[in-house]
């Protein structure tokens, strides 16, 4: 009777262990190089959110949720930046967060390029889409394996799993969203003249941004799901409390890490939500939100001012 | 008028490869059998046409038969399989890509469909599209927008989005966008075919009188028959993908020269389309007395006239024959003239025409300086506006 385990002929594990011995060993500087730009982001991020006072976090918090999304959305941030507070584990929550935006700095300047590359030549995308598919479909607890081998435990070796399993869904919401801008938008564009470059900044680039912004929102979650994870690889922040908890057998620790993640998960996705949300008055509030966030930057903005209001009775329809 | 746009044996196959059907074509194969033959879809089978400078000239065809396709050979948003097309004596399908880009900058713009205008921008912003392209500096490229604005009648509406625009405004903005650049093609592919009748009619007239001061050369396409006539200056009707006519709207109305084209034609209001001159009755005025000419009339009587020609009184056919018989066409005789005739200029409709037509009194048909150059009785407006030209001698307004 022929047993499965007399099939098992091919040593795989020990190939393995040799080629990723062997990367390691003779790669180094390639990885160092990976390295060292998310060291730089993560400990500037880190360093930041960890020094700038609670209220003034609160305060940015709620101004960005009010001005990207809308004041419900403003509200609840600011209660659950208070609640992760009363639960005695901001210094952790403020790491995961961290995590999360050095993830989103990171994975918006490496994923739309590539999706504007993969956007303008289907023999790049033919390549970096069995790519995608492979890392999409990876569970996440399995990027942990290379991550480790290549770069060793830690926060930082953590980042690098993060950015790696969140950049996908940029990278192919930024594909997505230039492909569907209307063939008739891009003619338009073509017919007065446009080079290859102005194409993609005046008019692909600018109504992809929708799109683009989805993908954002996916990246911002799966960033969220995997620096909890990366705790298994020693990485800090709130999935470290939750570990804790499970290896102390201490419930209370682990649910306080859990409710924390949960309510930080809640409020970064509902703000990154609203600015890909197409509808509402006027259509299109995730532009007007944008440009109304500049202009919040820039108060002596000239187009605020020169702008009349909608209701002007001056104006009539030479229509009619 | 000289000849701005010249299309010399222009085909179209939809194909990487379009030898094999480019040599089928030659040889005189039909679209049909081409797809039948190598499965390539045919665009264009040897079109060949010229775009007098200033004109409006109107592609007409029904949807399939390459007319679109051919508006977009021309500033290369389709790329021609074979063929020449000439802009001032320059190939266009021969250009280098910075000479292609220049020519949609400067000398071709368009007009869409569906309007095709960003609705991330404003409608100023749109306007100054093809400006910003060129690298004109925001101030000046915002003082044309704001020019052509008010031309096409938006001056106020500026800083407002698209969306907030109703289909016949959007559709001003991208005329407005395409008058620009200053181009003097204006390609405009079914540019009103997505308005609705009111709104497309009223277009229609704003881009006639547009055109009386812009004096573009307009590449009009449309499936319209009736938007061809009303704002064609000459028409070119398309099936698959050939030229079957092509001629001023009246000359093709008076010879269709196919079944496919006469299928058009047929429910043609020619009321609208001919004029007075086309269906009037030439005169030979004689001298009557001193310083007066009679120019008789088809019943008999006859429209006296002045030195200059025009039109000082009309006599019916009973005086003229009693002034005759007496051989009294003296000046006494002329105290029976009559003062009642109607007028109507020689550009006029034929509608213009019957309207104006009243019992019993001549119809004089005048020039621009009121001279009179023919008489038209109701029966040749009938004949006109019914069939064909009431007699051969009748002039063709082109």
């Amino acid at each position: 009777m022929l047993d499965a385990n007399d099939l098992n002929v091919f040593p795989v594990d020990a190939w393995i262990q040799d080629g990723v011995a062997w990367i390691a060993l003779n790669l180094r500087p390639l990885f160092l190089a990976i390295k060292w730009p998310v060291e730089y982001v993560l400990n500037l991020n880190i360093f930041l959110l960890q020094e700038i006072p609670f209220l003034a976090i609160v305060a940015v918090a709620v101004l960005l949720a009010w001005r990207l999304a809308s004041l419900g959305v403003a509200c609840f941030s600011a209660v659950a930046l208070v609640a992760i507070a009363t639960l005695g584990v901001w210094s952790e929550a403020m790491t995961t967060l961290s995590l999360i935006t050095t993830a989103i700095v990171i994975c918006a300047a490496i994923g739309i390029p590539i999706g504007i590359g993969c956007a303008r030549s289907d023999r790049m995308w033919g390549v970096v889409r069995p790519i995608l598919d492979i890392m999409q479909t990876t569970p996440t607890f399995v990027y942990l394996v290379p991550v480790v081998m290549l770069f060793g435990v830690g926060t930082v070796p953590g980042e690098v799993a993060v950015v790696t399993a969140a950049a996908p869904p940029l990278i192919r919401f930024t594909n997505l969203g230039i492909r569907m801008v209307e063939t008739e938008m891009v003619e338009a564009g073509l017919a007065f003249g446009a080079t290859k470059r102005q194409l993609l900044w005046e008019v692909q680039l600018p109504l992809a941004v929708p799109t683009i912004l989805g993908g954002l929102n996916q990246t911002v979650l799966t960033a969220m799901v995997m620096s909890v994870v990366v705790a298994m690889i020693g990485a800090e922040g709130l999935g470290l409390v939750v570990l804790q908890g499970l290896g102390r057998l201490d419930v209370g620790r682990a649910a306080v890490g859990g409710i924390a993640i949960v309510l930080l998960a809640m409020m970064l996705d509902r703000i990154t939500q609203k600015l890909a949300q197409p509808g509402g008055p006027g259509g299109r509030p995730l532009l007007r939100s944008l440009r109304a966030l500049v202009r919040s930057g820039r108060p002596a903005d000239d187009k605020a001012t020169a702008r009349p209001p909608a209701s002007n009775p001056a104006i009539s329809s030479p229509d009619q | 008028m000289t000849e701005r746009l010249r299309v010399e044996n222009l085909y179209k196959v939809f194909s990487k490869s379009p030898d094999p059907a480019l040599r089928m074509l030659a040889a005189g194969a039909k679209k049909s059998e081409v797809l039948a033959k190598t499965g390539m879809v045919v665009g264009l089978n040897d079109v060949s046409l010229s775009v007098p400078s200033g004109a409006i000239y109107m592609v007409m065809g029904l949807s399939g038969s390459g007319k679109s396709t051919l508006a977009r050979c021309i500033n290369r948003l389709n790329e021609p399989s074979a063929g020449r097309i000439l802009l001032d004596g320059r190939d266009i399908v021969a250009a280098g890509e910075a000479e292609l880009r220049d020519i949609r900058r400067k000398r071709i713009s368009m007009v869409f469909q569906h309007f095709a205008l960003l609705p991330n921008r404003t409608v100023a912003e749109n306007t100054e599209f093809g400006l910003k392209l060129q690298g004109v500096s925001p101030q000046a490229r915002r003082r044309r927008a704001e020019e052509v604005l008010s031309i096409v009648g938006l001056a106020r509406w500026g800083n407002h989005y698209p969306h907030e625009l109703s289909g016949g405004m959007r559709q001003r903005v991208g005329l407005a966008r395409a008058l620009a650049t200053d181009a003097d093609v204006l390609i405009m592919d079914e540019a009103f075919s997505a308005l609705d009748p009111l709104i497309r009619t009223e277009m229609q007239d704003e881009l006639l009188r547009l055109q009386r001061t812009l004096k573009k050369t307009i590449l009009f396409i449309t499936h319209d028959f009736q938007e061809a006539l009303k704002l064609g200056t000459r028409i070119a009707i398309m099936a698959d993908g050939e030229l079957v006519r092509e001629g001023t709207p009246q000359s093709i109305v008076l010879e269709p020269g196919s079944d496919y084209v006469a299928a058009f034609t047929r429910e043609v209001d020619r009321s609208r389309l001919f004029d007075a001159r086309w269906a009037m009755t030439p005169v030979q005025p004689v001298p009557l007395a001193a310083g007066l000419c009679l120019a008789e009339t088809a019943d008999g009587g006859g429209l006296v006239l002045d030195d200059g020609g025009h039109v000082v009184g009309a006599l019916d056919a009973d005086t003229l024959r009693g002034l005759r018989d007496t051989a009294g066409l003296g000046t006494g005789g002329l105290g029976t003239l009559r003062k009642e005739f109607v007028t109507v200029r020689e550009c006029d409709s034929l509608l213009d025409a019957a309207r104006a037509h009243r019992a019993g009194r001549p119809m004089a048909v005048v020039d621009e300086d009121g001279r009179l150059t023919g008489t038209l009785a109701a029966d040749r407006i009938l004949a006109g506006i019914a069939s064909a030209p009431p007699h051969p001698a009748g002039g063709l307004h082109a």
